[in-house]
């Protein structure tokens, strides 16, 4: 069993994941310590199995570093409870990068 | 170049910027007669009509009707939304990629006061997208220039120029003067000095930025909505900020967001809703894609614009806030020792005895970049951080280790790093003296940039 949720990124946070900027991953269910799939739980999957090097680019802490926006079906994810936010099945979770640039 | 063909040139440039200021100067002189002229017109009126004195300045005159009828048959603007453009003043931070199409369009609109300001002057690699900067402006004030390409649109425009960059002393008394503001600067500390100045005079900002090829753009504290400080509480860490000197950017994606900065502003200054409050729009130029989302509300928690602001009218010192400058100028990095690394001129020395000593000499840069221009001798190998894994570039240096011992040469050897500016090759000499355990490694002071002001004044910059 998994969750296949889609995986995106925008606004240069794709350099940290080889330069591709959608993916669907799938999650394993039931997760070994039974609990659900939170963005918390999904930020550190991704850590331990997308991001190569220099974690801080990415996170800091426990949730995502500062200068990243995280939207869930388009959705800020504070408007969803962020890291306590429990995935479903096709959900888009898009990281995008905030440009500073013109 | 020959010293009397420079100076040729030079003389040439400067018979076409006075050239511009006459052209400038002539718009300004037709401006003011027109506007004396309708002042004596309004005078008139007012004799003939005594009651109606404030209608008299309430209409369009004959010229704006024909220049703006595009406008005046549209149920969503009209002669009412004419009047209100005439009457605004939009404020754009930022006379470059952003700031240049935003500024042609609210000209043409027929915004009747528009502020620019910007701290820099025209540079040739501006005008890949600074399209209403011109060869003939390079090396004068960006809003100097601004004010002149803005003149030969509009001239009836009244162009307010600030050459200075916006400062946490100047920012209030400037934003006070417009109703709406946009924001077309480059680096976050501008950013947040803007946001904090727009929430604390109530005016709307609309904010766009672009890199590569992708922009986003977001309008900030309007209809109760949040402002940027709400979306983004704490700054970016420095070292994660990309600008555009270092990224590049296509200019149309520049004049895309650019272009719908001013058409927000526009739909604010008459009266429509504006589409982006609370919202993110993304444009990505590569899929030819536009997407937009739903924003948090604004914040009871937000430093500047919740319900107990702890910023007030006397801001913050956003170059500490951010912890980098208000520029998009990358600075250098102090990581290693003086005797780690070499001036240009040692390094030159150093290269010209190279056929006897055989260093291993490393060009750094992103491929990208060593394809515009490189030193003869060098091999490329990026190392750029973020963009390249740590792993990746050890892997490589270490083939090129073994290729080299196979051909005889030292396992090792003295190695010479370079990069743009000295910062990545500063980081690389780092990483190969710990896990290579190479000893004499040293990277190039200033890099490429330096090496080109020193050294070779032909290496074309870029
Ligand atoms: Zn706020």
């Amino acid at each position: 069993m998994s969750l296949e949720v889609t995986l995106e990124f925008s606004g240069g946070a794709e350099l940290l994941f080889d330069k591709i900027k959608s993916r669907v991953v799938a999650l394993p269910v039931p997760r070994p310590d039974g609990a659900k799939w939170t963005i918390r739980a999904f930020l550190v999957w991704i850590r331990d199995n997308l991001l190569k090097e220099r974690p801080e680019l990415f996170l800091q802490g426990d949730t995502i570093r500062p200068g990243i926006l995280v939207l869930v079906n388009d959705q800020d994810w504070e408007l969803i409870g962020e890291l306590d936010y429990e995935l479903e099945a096709k959900d888009t979770i898009l990281f995008i990068s905030t440009l500073h640039g013109g | 170049m020959t010293a009397s063909a420079t100076r040729a040139a030079r003389i040439h440039a400067l018979q076409d910027e006075i050239g511009s200021l006459k052209a400038l100067l002539a718009a300004k002189e037709a401006a003011l007669a027109r506007e004396v002229a309708l002042v004596e017109q309004d005078h008139e009126d007012n004799q003939d009509e005594v009651d109606a004195t404030a209608a008299a300045t309430e209409r369009l005159n004959k010229n704006d009707v024909a220049r703006f009828s595009r406008h005046l048959l549209m149920e969503e603007i009209g002669v009412t939304g004419q009047l209100k453009l005439k009457h605004c003043r939009i404020l754009v931070v930022g006379a470059g990629g952003l700031g240049s199409p935003a500024l042609l369009y609210l000209a043409a609109a027929g915004v009747g006061t528009l502020g620019v300001v910007d701290y820099d002057v025209v540079d040739l690699n501006n005008l890949q997208r600074q399209v209403l900067h011109s060869e003939t402006r390079i090396g004068i004030p960006k809003v100097t220039s601004a004010a002149i390409g803005i003149a030969q649109i509009n001239s009836a425009c009244q162009v307010r120029t600030f050459n200075c960059a916006l400062t946490r002393e100047n920012a209030l008394d400037i934003v006070q003067n417009f109703d709406i503001v946009l924001d077309a600067s480059d680096n976050p500390a501008t950013r947040y000095l803007i946001n904090d100045a727009c929430v604390l005079l109530d005016r709307p900002l609309v904010s766009g930025s672009a890199l590569r090829m992708e922009g986003q753009l977001t309008t900030y504290h309007i209809n109760g909505g949040p402002c940027y400080r709400c979306i983004f509480p704490a700054p970016p860490v420095a070292t994660t900020v990309t600008n555009c000197s270092d990224g590049g950017v296509l200019g149309a994606v520049t004049g895309i967001i650019g272009v719908l900065q001013a058409l927000e502003a526009v739909k604010i200054a008459v009266g429509l809703p504006a589409a982006f409050a609370q919202q993110l729009l993304l444009f990505d130029g590569t899929l030819g894609k536009f997407r937009s989302f739903k924003l948090r509300n604004r914040r009871p928690d937000c430093a500047v614009c919740g319900d107990q602001p702890t910023i007030t009218r006397d801001l913050i010192d956003y170059e500490a806030f951010c912890g980098s400058a208000a520029c998009d100028k990358t600075p250098s990095l102090k990581l290693l020792s003086p005797d780690e690394r070499i001036s240009c001129k040692d390094a030159e020395k150093l290269l010209r005895a190279a056929t006897s000593t055989n260093p291993l000499l490393i060009d750094v840069r992103p491929r990208l970049q060593f394809n515009i221009c490189s030193l003869p001798q060098f091999i490329n190998i990026p190392y750029a951080p973020p963009n390249t894994q740590d792993a990746d570039f050890i892997a490589s240096v270490q083939e090129l280790l073994t290729r080299r011992e196979s051909a005889g040469l030292p396992t090792r050897p003295e190695v010479v790093l370079v990069c743009r500016r000295g910062n990545d090759s500063q980081l690389a000499a780092r990483l190969l003296k710990s896990t290579l355990g190479l000893d004499q490694v040293v990277d190039i002071a200033g890099g490429l940039e330096e090496w080109s002001r020193c050294v070779d004044p032909d290496l074309p910059m870029y």
